[in-house]
């Protein structure tokens, strides 16, 4: 068979986190014999998030063990940090970067992560398309809820912080000091893990959560109340179901205006309201960008393929097709950015796969307070929820979520054990639709085909029937940067 | 030599956890081979006895590190040292373990 690895004599990765890492390690083993060359646009060398909100940010972890290489580790790979990819431009092959250069690439691995979602404000929101990699921990639900309407004077103060990268950990460790007033914006995981931190540090902790529990989507009262109480019984004060109206202060943030006007003074500000995929250097590239909620990423086929030869995307700012759900969905999760990219590499090294693997289910983590939080499983928020092992009230138990009698998720707080044999259980329990089903951008859903039974797909999921480009999903992309500046290669 | 536990205590894919200052995983493949490998993973602390067994290899239960089971290296982030593996011996029904010393 023809290989397309073949005719692949520059692979170019975009972005150096976990993704890109694990990507550039899967081309090499799976015999990738050419040029390699990782963009990053951060300085740093491939490095684990999850540690910056726990560890990292409590001082009990350096730096030196962030590190995701291995010591010795050499994929034969050129490494081209602090650099930002700013354009794709498929008639000349080359990856743009910035500075006017640019870099040969007849095979591109889209792994350009995502950013932390700054407090909407009259200051520009910060540009998408940072270093690629996976979630802090539980990235995937990790933003608490705003409430409705924007609000102001959130820019430019002094104290003001997002989590996402070493830097980002850096300066808002330096000012966790004991005794300091933390208000944290959004009370999903990060905001909960950096509120445990914090707390452990001596400082005085108050979350703020627009939804009436955190959590309270996608995991139901169970998830939401055992969060609430741990804050609680650990002197984090929680305030739900009030947005924020703005940050107070000059120069340095003072503290935060709720929406009915009360005001919670603060030394340092943390925001995490979820994250925003890095694909706005893709504008013009004709790699197809989703829109729609949970799907806002690069729009790819159940092996990472994009419909563009060439082309494929992983890890935090893909939208990969999920057989088991028949629509895409933007997974944040470290679990994904570490193992799908092995998929991804066989499709661009080989072609797309005609029946590619079903990915296990989503799988993530958090620590809080010393406790282990695990997911997995997909969720819509309906299920029946039951708890088997342990209780609510001693705050180690094991929940499961069924949908017509079927388990389709697990959610253990400090139940290692019983959760792993659960996790094995679901994934051989899940309903995964048919294969050849698995399909991307461009490829037709067989008519009258049956969905499994009682599965997922039961709730007002929408069927990805025919969609070659799923309306009002591709964004209106820019012009062309082909030839719109001289770039010199690298 | 530790007398780990009978033979049928651990039929093809499952694990055994023998406590002590050090525990020691012991896993039997699909295929019947059995391994024994520290049961702590070197990241964090998690017991690889309760990890998910795929072929020759073990993931850790917690953040999903793997290691091979013939070598103890690390096949899948986030951890970034060995465990130690350990000899088996099967000797009338039981399963016998010799623990490397602590150099390994």
């Amino acid at each position: 068979m023809r290989r397309l690895s073949d005719e692949l004599r520059d692979v170019v990765v975009v972005g150096a986190g976990l993704a890109g890492l694990s990507a550039a390690r899967a081309l090499r083993a799976e015999g990738f014999a050419g040029r390699l060359t990782v963009v990053g646009d951060e300085a740093h060398r491939p490095y684990d998030r999850p540690p910056l909100s726990k560890e990292y940010l409590a001082g009990t972890c350096d730096e030196t063990e962030l590190a995701l290489e291995r010591p010795g580790e050499d994929l034969d790979a050129r490494w081209l940090l602090g650099t930002r990819a700013t354009g794709l431009d498929r008639s000349s092959r080359a990856v743009l970067l910035d500075g006017d250069r640019s870099v040969r690439a007849d095979g591109v691995v889209i792994a350009t992560g995502a950013a932390a979602r700054p407090l909407p404000g009259p200051t520009p929101p910060v540009a998408v398309g940072g270093v690629g990699g996976a979630g802090l921990g539980a990235g995937g639900l990790g933003g608490g809820g705003l409430g409705a309407g924007g609000l102001s004077g959130s820019g430019g103060l002094g104290g003001v912080h997002t989590l996402r990268t070493l830097d980002d950990a850096r300066a808002l460790r330096a000012e966790l000091v004991d005794g300091a007033r933390l208000v944290v914006v959004g009370a999903g995981f990060i905001g909960a893990e950096v509120a445990a931190t914090a707390r452990s540090l001596g400082l005085s902790v108050t979350v703020v959560e627009a939804m009436p529990v955190p959590l309270a989507g996608p995991l139901g009262a169970a998830m939401g109340a055992t969060v609430a109480a741990l804050h609680e019984q650990h002197g984090v004060r929680l305030v739900c179901g009030r947005g924020v109206r703005e940050l107070t202060g000059t120069g340095r943030v003072s503290g935060v205006r709720l929406a009915d006007g009360t005001h919670l003074p603060a030394d340092i500000v943390v925001v995490g309201i979820g994250v925003r995929p890095g694909v706005g250097w893709l504008a013009g590239s004709g790699v197809p960008v989703g829109s729609a909620p949970g799907a806002d990423g690069v729009l790819c086929a159940a092996d990472g393929s994009t419909g563009i030869p060439g082309v494929v995307a992983v890890g935090d700012c893909a939208a990969w097709y999920e057989p088991r759900l028949g629509r895409r969905v933007r997974v944040e999760h470290w679990t994904a950015a570490a193992e799908r990219p092995r998929i991804a590499a066989r499709a661009l090294l080989s072609g797309p796969a005609t029946a590619p693997p079903v990915p296990r289910l989503p799988y993530f983590w958090s620590d809080q307070y010393g406790r282990r939080i695990q997911f997995t499983g997909h969720v819509a928020g309906d299920e029946d929820v039951s708890i088997e092992d342990g209780s609510l009230a001693e705050q180690g138990f094991l929940a499961v979520y069924r949908r017509s009698g079927r388990p389709v998720a697990v959610l253990g707080v400090d139940r290692v054990g019983p959760f792993a044999r659960w996790r094995r259980r679901l994934e051989g329990e899940f309903p995964s639709r048919a294969q050849g089903e698995s399909r991307g951008p461009g490829e037709s859903r067989p008519q009258g085909e049956p969905h499994a039974q009682g599965g997922p797909r039961a709730q007002g999921e929408s069927q990805p029937q025919g969609e070659s480009q799923p309306q009002g999903e591709s964004q209106p992309q820019g012009e062309s940067p082909s030839g719109a500046r001289a770039v010199r290669s690298v | 030599m530790i007398a780990a536990c009978p033979l049928e205590a651990l039929p093809p894919g499952a694990s055994f956890r023998l406590d002590g200052e050090n525990p020691i995983a012991l896993f039997r493949t699909e295929d019947g081979q059995i391994f024994a490998i520290d049961d702590t993973c070197t990241h964090q602390d998690a017991s690889l006895s309760d990890g998910w067994l795929d072929g020759c290899e073990v993931e850790c239960p917690l953040h999903s590190s793997r290691f091979d089971l013939r070598t103890g290296e690390v096949d899948a982030p986030p951890a970034k040292r060995a465990v130690r593996t350990h000899r088996v011996v099967v000797d009338g029904g039981t399963v016998f373990v010799e623990p490397s010393g602590c150099d390994g």
